[in-house]
């Protein structure tokens, strides 16, 4: 039955979305929420069966899908899954259970359109993963948004609506200069059997552009995928959206929503515009390297406990986005898996941080101290999400940012220097969190507090093991995704 | 023809029908009634059952194009007089009349979709104009309806004496002295002065119908004094109705000259777009804000005027669908409230969560969100612009306007989702079935925005 009725890129695809449709009637919160974990769980499931499929030479009926959608534009609704693909639907499938269970306790207004629009989410980031058609693409990185969108302004902070649309505005503005971008790209393929020009990847990557409209071009792809990640200088919307959100959509966001930007880049912007990247890599990789010792300095000066850790991911995506531009293999591969590794560690410390402020009721570093005493689980857990955070040896980050700075450095070894410099900063200012929050004296807020509960430790004992495991044995990330690293170097 | 005789005779029923039938809620169901059998009539036609053969001598051509566009006029009007009839009924005494001119007005759109010498086009935008100056001034009470009627009518009769004096110009600048606009043979040349002057009055005209800056001036103040039953159907269908008429004029005839009056129509079209989108973001009354959002739509649409190749055209069809549905619906429910600010959206998803969440798909559809038809559409237009190679700044400022456009949308949806109602006595007039016709709407578009293919195959069937 796989292969000639169903894919493996379709079911990770509708699952999510009809789930989600039917979650929406489910008016009992509890119940609710029962199904929305169970359907991430099958989601995972899939995503499972797919990873032991994941050779495309062998399997590609199981991993491809084209249905003919709009012939006249050229353009199909086809689904592939890649290395790249495997990898990052794999994040997503293994993250949303993840957040479900950690946050399990939390009650919400609406509890049903809550959860459907989390998994209507969970529906667009795999379809931005799965799509193989420029248009698919940007169907999906668009719908993607908006229950981001309503998932950010309902739930949250008390200015809540005011950051979500700060957000949005921000990426919408640069999608629709995408948009723009696709189409003229799209007017530069050749033509195919039912149309004068095509949408498929194929044809974009084949598609030749001259290298003055490769110079704009990739500007306007280039910002709607900065603004996502983001790359300083378009940043800002990040911190204030982090800090505002409820925990899962900030979990979302950090975790696998930023990685669509990383992977767009790797998907479109290195095949389609190989000129243009040789053309600018300094500036990008500067910008980066700004942007890291910049949210580096402002995470040092940060009272509250989400606004250090949305800085502490900026400095980290920023080291990506630099490597990205070095365009050799050890770096791309540093970057493949620290993708993944990223998005396992910031859900991790993301969980860590909901559970401090849950347990204590505050989020300000000076209104926390002496935690250790009183929440021995917790204080371990966060210990560890924290050594991850720093990328030390025997973590999977270590691994991830030693190979992105071995690319980083056979490119130039200043611009690895300047990098470096993060990486103590990084040190710095997440050792200082541990140390406020869990030494020193107890102020009045953190008197009465208890430890985490079975159901916590036994999720965050996961999100351990998974950082541990691939901190010694990273091997089948690197084999999952070697291909696509030769096939975009093979654009240079 | 079916769709031009038929409505024609169906407004004149509906009009002598209100002596005989007294009770006010009868002609909403004959005009249901009339405008299915029309619907019928036009998709018949479009499949080669003409019912009426009359000699034109060439003057009207029914093609794929114009009846395509007719069905989706009648089909809009449908769904409108549905949604709206009983809000018609409310506006004043004489509900059959009303009835009677929409049809008139139909008329009109069905000679515009269909003209090929330029007298045509003068009747059909005369047709599609005159009674609607009458239902601009329908609201008697109501001073701000007869200013709007007075206000429109003026306007209105001086672009469409400039368009006369166009055409004058251009019967007597051409050659053949000829009306029909296959047959100007204008040459490819520098233009002639008569030509010219013609060719640009008819721009100037087209674009006052068609609410183009700079010549929109009348739009916020009509549509806002307008009863906002007619300010739907003056906003969708005879606008886009007009943009019908625009490009059928200028492609057949103007297009070989296109490089000598394009500089024109994209300067018209930078400040449609501009002046639209500014000027909606302030706006704190939702009808005058779609008014302005109107005037931006208008300037999307101007874009297949600059562009003119068949994607435009594909385009505009689509453009036409996706905006009028999303904008019948978003006026039928902007009828009900009780307050037309911003603020009384307040807590609308609350209240109606129906209301709240159909509306929510009209606003996305009108700022281009994916999934909806507005994606579709604005995707047809960015790529019939782009496809022309040149102007590319225009393209990238149509889509900076659209992202403006997400500001002033976007706070409706604020309003309705997060922001708490006050407290209030007033009950929303919302049946079942008025929720399930939104519902229907919103389906529309949604599918027109998967499968564009639907609306634009049938051009070539």
């Amino acid at each position: 039955m796989l292969g000639n009725y169903i894919t493996f890129p379709e079911l990770l695809l509708w699952l999510p979305l009809f789930s989600g449709l039917i979650i929406f009637f489910i008016k009992e919160p509890k119940n609710a929420k029962r199904w929305t974990l169970i359907s991430s769980l099958i989601t995972l499931a899939i995503s499972l069966a797919s990873l032991y499929y994941h050779d495309n030479n062998k399997y590609l009926l199981y991993n491809n899908v084209s249905y003919v959608w709009m012939p006249y534009l050229g353009s199909s609704f086809a689904l592939g899954l890649d290395g790249m693909g495997h990898l990052l639907t794999f994040l997503t499938a293994l993250s949303f259970p993840v957040i479900f269970a950690a946050t399990y306790k939390t009650e919400y207004k609406n509890a049903n359109i809550f959860y459907g629009l989390m998994l209507l989410t969970q529906c667009g980031l795999m379809g931005v993963f799965v799509s193989a058609d420029a248009l698919v693409f940007y169907f999906f990185w668009e719908l993607a948004l908006i229950p981001v969108y309503f998932l950010c302004s309902r739930w949250g902070g008390e200015k809540r609506v005011a950051a979500t649309w700060k957000f949005f505005i921000y990426t919408f503005v640069s999608s629709l200069l995408m948009l723009e971008g696709i189409i003229y790209v799209y007017l530069q393929t050749t033509p195919t059997l039912t149309a004068q020009h095509s949408f498929s990847f194929i044809a974009f990557y084949n598609s030749h552009i001259s290298p003055p409209d490769q110079n704009w071009l990739f500007w306007l792809f280039f910002i709607a995928f900065a603004v996502k990640m983001p790359v300083f200088p378009f940043h800002t919307w990040q911190p204030d959206t982090y800090e505002q959100s409820s925990p899962p959509a900030t979990m979302v966001l950090s975790g696998i929503m930023v990685k669509m930007g990383v992977f767009a880049i790797l998907r479109w912007v290195l095949p389609v515009f190989p000129d243009a990247v040789v053309h600018f890599r300094n500036i990008v990789i500067g910008l980066s390297i700004a942007g890291m010792i910049y949210a580096s300095c402002i995470a040092m000066v940060q009272d509250d406990l989400k606004r250090l850790v949305a800085y502490s991911s900026i400095a980290h995506i920023g080291l990506m986005c630099a490597t990205i531009f070095a365009t050799n293999t050890t770096g791309l591969q540093g970057v493949m898996i620290q993708m993944f590794n990223h998005g396992i560690n910031i859900i991790g410390l993301w969980i860590v941080v909901y559970l401090v402020e849950r347990q204590t009721g505050v989020r300000k570093l000076s209104q926390l101290g002496g935690l250790a005493l009183k929440a021995p689980v917790l204080t371990i857990f966060f210990v560890l999400m924290v050594l991850a955070n720093i990328s030390l040896p025997l973590t999977n980050s270590f691994v991830g940012e030693f190979t992105m700075f071995t690319g980083l450095y056979q490119y130039n070894r200043w611009y690895a220097a300047f990098a470096g410099i993060s990486i103590i900063l990084v040190a710095v200012y997440s050792l200082n969190m541990v140390q406020k929050i869990f030494y020193g004296s107890s102020p009045s807020e953190t008197i009465v507090v208890k430890d985490i509960n079975l159901n916590e430790k036994f999720i965050l004992a996961v999100v351990v093991i998974f950082i541990f495991v691939l901190g010694v044995y990273p091997a089948p990330l690197f084999h999952l995704t070697s291909d696509t690293v030769t096939t975009i170097l093979s654009h240079f | 023809m079916n769709a031009i005789i038929l409505t024609a005779i169906w407004g004149v029923v509906m009009m002598f029908g209100g002596v005989f039938i007294k009770r006010a809620s009868v002609p909403k169901y004959w005009a249901i009634a009339g405008m299915v059998i029309i619907l019928v009539a036009n998709i018949m036609e479009f499949f080669g059952y003409t019912f009426f053969r009359i000699e034109t001598r060439g003057m009207l051509q029914f093609d794929a194009f114009g009846l395509l566009f007719n069905t989706i006029a009648f089909a809009c009007t449908l769904l409108y007089f549905m949604l709206n009839g009983r809000d018609i009924e409310k506006v004043g005494k004489n509900v059959s009349e009303y009835f009677a001119l929409l049809f008139f007005i139909l008329c009109g759109v069905a000679i515009a979709s269909s003209f090929k010498t330029l007298l045509m086009l003068f009747l059909g935008i005369e047709i599609m104009s005159i009674p609607l100056y009458i239902l601009t001034g329908s609201d008697k009470r109501n001073l701000k309806s007869t200013e709007a009627s007075l206000k429109y009518f003026l306007m209105g009769a001086f672009s469409t004496g400039i368009m006369l004096m166009g055409i004058a110009f251009l019967y007597g600048g051409n050659t053949f002295a000829s009306f029909y606009i296959d047959n100007l043979h204008l040459g490819t040349g520098k233009l002639p002065v008569m030509i010219g002057a013609g060719l640009v009055m008819l721009i100037v005209s087209m674009s006052f119908k068609v609410s183009a800056a700079p010549f929109h001036f009348w739009t916020p103040d009509v549509y806002d004094g307008a009863p906002t039953v007619f300010t739907s159907f003056m906003a969708t269908i005879v606008k886009v109705a007009g943009f019908i008429a625009f490009i059928r004029l200028f492609q057949s005839s103007f297009g070989i000259m296109q490089e000598q009056w394009q500089t024109l129509v994209v300067i018209i079209t930078a400040a449609t777009l501009l002046i639209g989108n500014l000027t909606a973001v302030f706006q704190q009354s939702v009808k005058r804000m779609l008014a302005y959002s109107s005037i931006a739509q208008a300037g999307f649409m101007m874009l297949a005027i600059f562009a003119l190749n068949d994607t435009a055209r594909e385009g505009l069809l689509l453009y036409a669908a996706a905006y009028s549905l999303a904008s019948i619906g978003l006026f039928a429910i902007l009828i009900r409230m009780n307050d037309y600010t911003i603020q009384g959206f307040n807590g609308l998803a609350k209240k109606q969560p129906v209301l709240a969440i159909t509306a929510t798909v009209f606003l996305l559809s009108l700022t281009g969100i994916p999934l909806t038809a507005g994606f579709t559409a604005k995707f047809y237009m960015l790529l019939a612009a782009l496809k022309t190679g040149n102007h590319l700044w225009l393209v990238i400022l149509a889509v900076l306007c659209a992202a403006i456009s997400a500001y002033y949308y976007f706070r409706i949806i604020q309003a309705m989702f997060f922001k708490e109602a006050e407290e209030s006595e007033f009950v929303m007039d919302a049946p079942a079935s008025f929720k399930w016709l939104l519902i229907v709407t919103s389906a529309l578009i949604i599918i027109l925005g998967l499968m564009p293919g639907l609306v634009i195959d049938w051009l070539y069937y």
